[in-house]
């Protein structure tokens, strides 16, 4: 299992649309994803999962991943994490 | 006798029309028992399968109506139909509890609507709605009750609701819908910000009493003050109809200048572009026909927080506002803390002159680390649009040339380090310290660009802070001292080659743009909402006429005569 924690620098925290490109992200790696915010936890292949998350601005997200590619989900999930803007 | 009621104006205009009420929410599903869950979930299955066709067809229509980014919405409507936290926790629900379909499903989306609705972040609240909206999209179809067809309304009404669900909205026959007043919500609801992108006026957030008015009643909407008029009187009607008459044709013409560049009567081009503080403001630049960015204040990314962002993030924050820029220029300001603004976590020693102490670029230049941070993430963000990084608050010439050193300095660093950097970046510096304006020929051959700070160099300049009332009398912009002032800095610059812009409040002020005009600056940067009119004004402008007369200007006695003669010189011309 990979671990590794983001901030958000999207000024609208994670509401429908970057919970959405997140989402279709995460259903392309066939490994588990995790969300970690402020002691909740969410499955990152659920969009209402993520938004009950409550993600704002400059929170420091944790990503857990858990299977195959987990690597490569890392990088993918963790870039848009960090760059994902709108 | 009318009456009124007041909301939150949601999206701007006037509206004259009888009210459509919309039927209430229906009542919430009854548990009951079934024998065959089983069935129960493939019948759930059917509600989901209809509801997607529906949403999908909706989603084309709002693509082709509003463009693809609105009819994102909808996209994510049709992710939550395949999301498991709702899709399978339903179906687990049937099965497990053997009840039906739409009392599960209003259990479990009721569980995620009422954590939403908890949350602090108002963006994140509005989201309840999503799930309430397909929800009762996918109850409709199991009771075999069709969603209320917003698209057939045919006489010309006012639309009356509880809440409009984003489908709604999207779905508004805009021939005859003229505008629509809400119970709830607020300016960030899905609802409301559709409603700006239609360009339909809309109230929300009214209250119950909303619901009590027959259908059929006349009522006035002023979306602008957020109020509606309930039977309104004839001089009412009169008087709001001229209003919203108004309100029209002047949306034409300022939508008709959004399209066109900035130019003189006489075909002068001049660039007018936007002051932003935070990354999301890059929007309203755009939607407001801004030509760039003339100031981009970074003091956001420090404050309200409790330590220093990384370089990272910065570079993250810059790369965002250069791309949707889109290759018009940015002029990105370094820190300027100090004076008004405070970072508690820096610990700065309090100060008795805080305005004329250690902010800004001096500051920068003693902590030597943070401002380095800075320029690395602006340089690092350079390639992904067109950057022009502007340093504030210099006096003397010593302080350019420290920072422009640090600058090369830790350019070399990332050429060294193999980071692709922009092709060029013009560095250029705030003139709002008197000794810097008029010394302005010896900074010219040093930087590519000035842009005027006019509200702390009229408050340097006049010695008077800004702040205090009592002396309030002396932040004269059109005085001849502060035009003479900026005179000096556009001619020092122009006999190098250079540009000047201006980014404090007087570039968007009417009385002053002439003369600026006048003057030969060649870039206004102001807030958005200033863009437009002041792209209006100068198209009716002569540069060389007022060239002419800003000349006059410099060699009055007061404020008031330069205004006086402004105001008579624009009458005369009409």
């Amino acid at each position: 299992m990979l671990t590794q924690t983001f901030t958000v620098i999207n000024p609208t925290g994670f509401h429908v649309r970057p919970a959405k490109t997140f989402v279709q992200a995460a259903n392309g790696f066939p490994c588990k994803v995790t969300l970690l915010n402020k002691g909740k936890k969410a499955n990152g292949k659920s969009s209402i999962g993520l938004l009950t998350l409550g993600i704002a601005q400059h929170d420091e997200v944790t990503l857990e991943i858990d299977g195959e590619q987990e690597e490569q989900a890392m990088e993918a999930l963790g870039a848009l994490l960090t760059q994902m803007y709108e | 006798m009318s009456h009124n009621l007041t909301g939150i104006a949601a999206s701007p205009g006037y509206a004259i029309a009888p009210i459509v009420t919309l039927k209430p929410a229906r009542p919430a599903p009854l548990r009951e028992h079934v024998a065959d869950p089983r069935a129960e979930q493939a019948r759930f299955a059917a509600a989901i399968e209809q509801s997607r066709t529906e949403l999908e067809q909706i989603r084309q229509l709002t693509e082709q109506r509003l463009g693809a980014e609105k009819a994102e919405i909808f996209e994510g409507h049709l992710m939550l139909l395949e999301d498991p936290e709702l899709i399978d926790a339903t179906n687990d629900k049937i099965a497990e509890e053997a009840v039906n379909a739409e009392y599960a499903l209003r259990e479990v989306a009721g569980t995620f609507i009422a954590m939403l609705e908890s949350m602090d972040n108002e963006l994140l609240r509005e989201r309840a709605v999503d799930i309430r909206d397909i929800a009762s999209r996918v109850t409709s179809h199991l009771l075999g009750e069709p969603h209320q067809d917003l698209s057939t309304l045919a006489e010309t009404c006012i639309i009356v609701a509880e809440d409009l669900t984003p489908s709604d909205t999207a779905q508004l026959n805009l021939e005859a819908v003229q505008g629509f007043v809400t119970v709830v919500g607020s300016r960030t609801s899905h609802s409301a910000i559709m409603a700006r992108s239609l360009d339909v006026p809309a109230i929300v957030g009214i209250g119950e009493s909303l619901l009590g008015l027959p259908t059929g009643t006349l009522v006035v909407m002023d979306a602008l003050e957020g109020r509606v008029i309930v039977n309104p009187t004839d001089e009412e009607l009169a008087e709001y109809g001229t209003r919203k008459q108004r309100y029209d044709e002047r949306k034409t013409t300022l939508t008709r200048l959004k399209e066109q560049p900035t130019a003189s009567l006489d075909g002068a081009r001049v660039e007018l572009a936007a002051n932003i503080g935070r990354v999301e403001d890059v929007a309203k630049a755009l939607v407001n026909g801004a030509e760039g960015i003339g100031l981009f204040r970074t003091e956001f990314l420090y404050m309200g927080r409790d330590s220093l962002p990384s370089e990272e993030e910065q570079m993250n924050s810059y790369r965002v506002v250069l791309e949707k820029m889109e290759g018009k220029p940015v002029v990105i300001r370094t820190l300027d803390i100090g004076g008004d603004k405070e970072l508690p976590y820096l610990n700065l020693p309090k100060e008795s002159n805080p305005f004329l102490g250690l902010r800004a670029l001096r500051f920068c230049l003693k902590r030597e680390d943070l401002f380095r941070t800075q320029l690395r993430a602006l340089l690092r963000a350079s390639r992904f649009g067109n950057l022009k990084i502007m340093f504030p608050m210099i006096a003397v010439l010593d302080e350019l040339l420290e920072a422009k050193r640090v600058l090369a300095e830790e350019r070399a660093k990332l050429e060294a380090e193999g980071v692709e950097l922009g092709a060029h970046i013009e560095v250029g510096m705030m003139i709002e310290v008197p000794s810097a304006a008029v010394a302005a020929d010896l900074f010219a051959k040093e930087v590519d660009f000035f842009s005027i700070g006019t509200n702390d160099l009229i408050q340097y300049t006049m010695a008077a802070d800004r702040m205090n009332e009592s002396v309030a009398y002396l932040y004269q912009p059109c005085h001849p001292t502060i035009l003479r002032l900026v005179n000096m800095v556009i001619r020092a610059a122009e006999r190098e080659g250079k540009w000047v812009g201006m980014c404090g409040e007087m570039a968007g002020d009417p009385s002053a743009v002439p003369l600026l005009l006048g003057l030969g600056l060649h870039e206004f940067s102001m807030s958005a909402g200033s863009v437009l009119p002041t792209r209006e004004l100068i198209a009716g402008l002569s540069k060389h006429e007022w060239s002419r007369l800003a000349e006059q200007a410099l060699t009055m006695r007061s404020q008031e005569d330069v205004l006086q003669f402004v105001q008579h010189q624009l009458k005369g011309a009409n």
